[in-house]
């Protein structure tokens, strides 16, 4: 159990595959920088993998100061036991107080691994961090400066703040989206430094055979504008509409959980703490009765439209314009509305 | 060549159906008011499990961590075909965060002993954190493969799986031993088998026999109650109904590691979400409203 290291740098996990950074790690970086500068520390990135050197660039570029190269053959690919045993070695080696981790299929793999070997606290998933002095109520003992940790949980019913005293680094999954992707500064400077770590055949253990990785169909992260049904749309057909309005505005089509869970369309579609987080410029969301996990997803868009028959929905309460009206009324009005904008 | 299987399960709350009146004031869950439910991917590990062994024998054991109550999760493996049922159940561990709930699976599996395969469900639904399955797997010395969707084959004690990662999948080999989680889309869970559930549907661990005989007479003498719990114990030993209870002697658990004093996170606030109604502007729903709306939205650049 590590103790805390009050100067210790704040680290992002820098998840990168097949030679690009994925964009969470980015988002990250930002983050890592903000809560560094209001500690008084610098910032630091893990970037294992196999001839991964040219994306420190980009990582100093969105915010670090020391990037700590791990390149070895026997990280090409993601794998757990290898991965983890590098971000072991350089956390009990540089004692960061902070350790962010992109809450990803990897990350989420990855950290508990971590996290367990060095017996110390992480927590999943969380939506927005930052920085508190806690008063601990059973010893009455003040933290200073703690990573406040928030995190939905119970299904999304209860938002919950959690920290580590005192076995450290404090260390959390951040999911995709969450944080705000900041510009890149190119000309800021920061250092390489090349780590070794030795990667014996026991980190070996799992085989790798194959590996297929699918094109993303539905870029709803990329979408300036989405335009969203949920469980009121009541029907797979009735989803053409979502398509035609998405259409005109030009935007990509979202949906909630109750109409994927219904049926009405894939899961790839899907917006909400289970499915993907999003932040565009426009949010239409037609039909939605606007459950937590929806909205945990979808509320830092930038205008929120909603669309509801039911003027109580809890939409309405992260709504910037409310439409209370059947949306097969509301829809074909908007559609020309934009035809006679755009002609 | 057989393969013996221990599987992790959690009876959760079912968080579909739950309010904040649920939270204790210290932000842990009060568990005993709420529905419960067979944490629903647990229900895909055990059935892994169980394939396995129909496929190449061996042996399925269940491990639950909880209060007596958690038994059902265990009665309802059996009823599916689960060999051994356990329950880890004591309060020193009650308030254990995911590393401490690790420890204690870690060690209630190295007590259970020889095992080919742990499977756990990739994530529970009260915390969805699918922390706990690699986080015993590094207890336990042992690899993990996680977000397994098909358990290709296992040969000469090597398992081949197809693992989904969300924008695709990976096919990995691994010898065993080794600790899977495991997701919905792996299998379709066999329903209970109605023989079994006539069998076993009296099935007790000791602690719920003595929670029955304190219900039934509340006026008893402790030594009474006692007595009558001894009683109804042996009865039930004889018809090969008692399941077993570990507590964290049981598993020689290293009492610093558990509970409270084991969980390095601490729950600093819990916030029940409360909507605020804060002002949207109402937008009517005519096509003079609509135009007006649209007409805002392009003179202010959200798109075009």
């Amino acid at each position: 159990m590590t103790e805390p290291n009050r100067q210790g740098e704040v680290w992002v996990f820098a998840e990168q595959e097949d030679g690009g950074l994925h964009d969470v790690a980015l988002e990250l970086c930002g983050k890592a920088r903000e809560l560094a500068d209001r500690l008084g520390v610098k910032t630091g990135a893990v970037l294992p993998g196999a001839g991964v050197g040219p994306l420190a660039k980009n990582l100093i570029a969105h915010g670090i100061d020391t990037v700590y190269l791990v390149d070895h053959p026997r990280l090409t690919h993601y794998q757990t036991l290898p991965y983890a045993k590098v971000l072991v070695s350089l956390v009990e080696k540089h004692r960061p107080q902070i350790c962010v981790i992109g809450a990803t299929a990897i990350g989420r793999d990855l950290a508990p691994r971590v996290a367990s070997t060095l017996r110390s606290g992480l927590t999943a998933d969380c939506t927005d961090l930052d920085i508190s002095d806690v008063m601990d109520p059973k010893a009455k003992v003040e933290h200073k400066n703690l990573l406040l940790q928030i995190r939905p949980a119970f299904g999304g019913n209860i938002i919950a703040t959690i920290v580590n005293y005192d076995q450290w680094p404090q260390m959390a999954t951040v999911r995709e989206g969450v944080m705000p992707l900041k510009p890149s500064a190119n000309g800021r400077s920061g250092q390489v430094v090349e780590e070794k770590v030795e990667i014996d055949d026991a980190a070996m253990a799992i085989k790798l055979i194959q590996r297929h990785i699918e094109p993303r169909k539905v870029n709803l992260k990329g979408a300036r504008v989405i335009v969203s049904g949920g469980g009121g749309i009541g029907s797979k057909d009735n989803f053409k509409l979502i398509y035609e309005l998405a259409g005109a505005i030009g935007g990509a089509v979202g949906a909630s959980r109750a109409a994927v869970d219904s049926g009405y369309i894939g899961k790839e579609h899907q917006v909400g703490q289970t499915g993907t987080t999003v932040r565009p410029a426009l949010y239409v969301a037609v039909g939605i009765s606007g459950a937590v996990q929806h909205r945990a997803g979808m509320e830092e868009s930038a205008k929120i439209i909603a669309i509801n028959t039911d003027r109580d929905a809890p939409i309405f309460s992260v709504a910037h314009y409310g439409i209370v009206g059947d949306y097969k009324q509301v829809l074909p009005m908007m559609i020309k509305a934009i035809k006679e904008k755009t002609r | 060549m057989s393969y013996d299987s221990i599987v992790c399960v959690k009876q959760v709350p079912d968080t579909a159906n739950i309010t904040a009146e649920a939270m204790k004031e210290d932000g842990t869950v009060n568990r005993s008011a709420l529905p419960t439910i067979f944490n629903p991917e647990d229900l895909h590990a055990l059935e892994t499990a169980l394939e396995v062994r129909d496929q190449y024998g061996g042996t399925v054991t269940v491990i639950t961590m909880g209060p007596p109550k958690a038994a059902d999760v265990l009665r309802d493996s059996l009823f599916r075909g689960a060999d051994r049922g356990i329950l880890l159940t004591d309060r020193r561990a009650a308030a254990s965060d995911t590393l401490a709930t690790s420890y204690i699976l870690a060690q209630a599996v190295r007590t259970v002993g020889r095992f080919d395969f742990v499977f756990c469900g990739r994530q529970a639904i009260d915390g969805d954190t699918a922390q706990v399955g690699p986080q015993c797997a590094e207890k336990l010395g042992i690899p993990q493969v996680t977000y397994l969707e098909q358990l290709i084959s296992v040969h000469d004690r090597v398992a081949r799986i197809r693992r989904n990662i969300g924008h695709g999948w990976e096919i990995v080999e691994a010898k065993l031993p080794v600790l899977i989680t495991v997701l919905e889309s792996a299998n379709e869970p066999r329903p209970p088998a109605a023989k079994r559930v006539m069998r076993l549907k009296h099935a007790r661990v000791p602690a719920e026999v003595a929670g029955e005989v304190k219900a039934a007479s509340p006026n008893a003498s402790e030594q009474e109650l006692a007595a009558e719990t001894d009683r109804r114990i042996s009865a039930l030993r004889q018809c090969g109904l008692m399941l077993e209870q570990w507590d964290l002697d049981a598993i020689h658990a290293d009492l610093q590691r558990c509970g409270l004093a084991g969980s390095p996170t601490k729950v600093h606030r819990v916030q029940a979400i409360v909507l605020t109604k804060e002002g949207f502007r109402p937008v009517p729903a005519t096509e003079q409203g609509i135009r007006e709306l649209i007409h805002e939205l392009v003179v202010d650049r959200t798109w075009g």
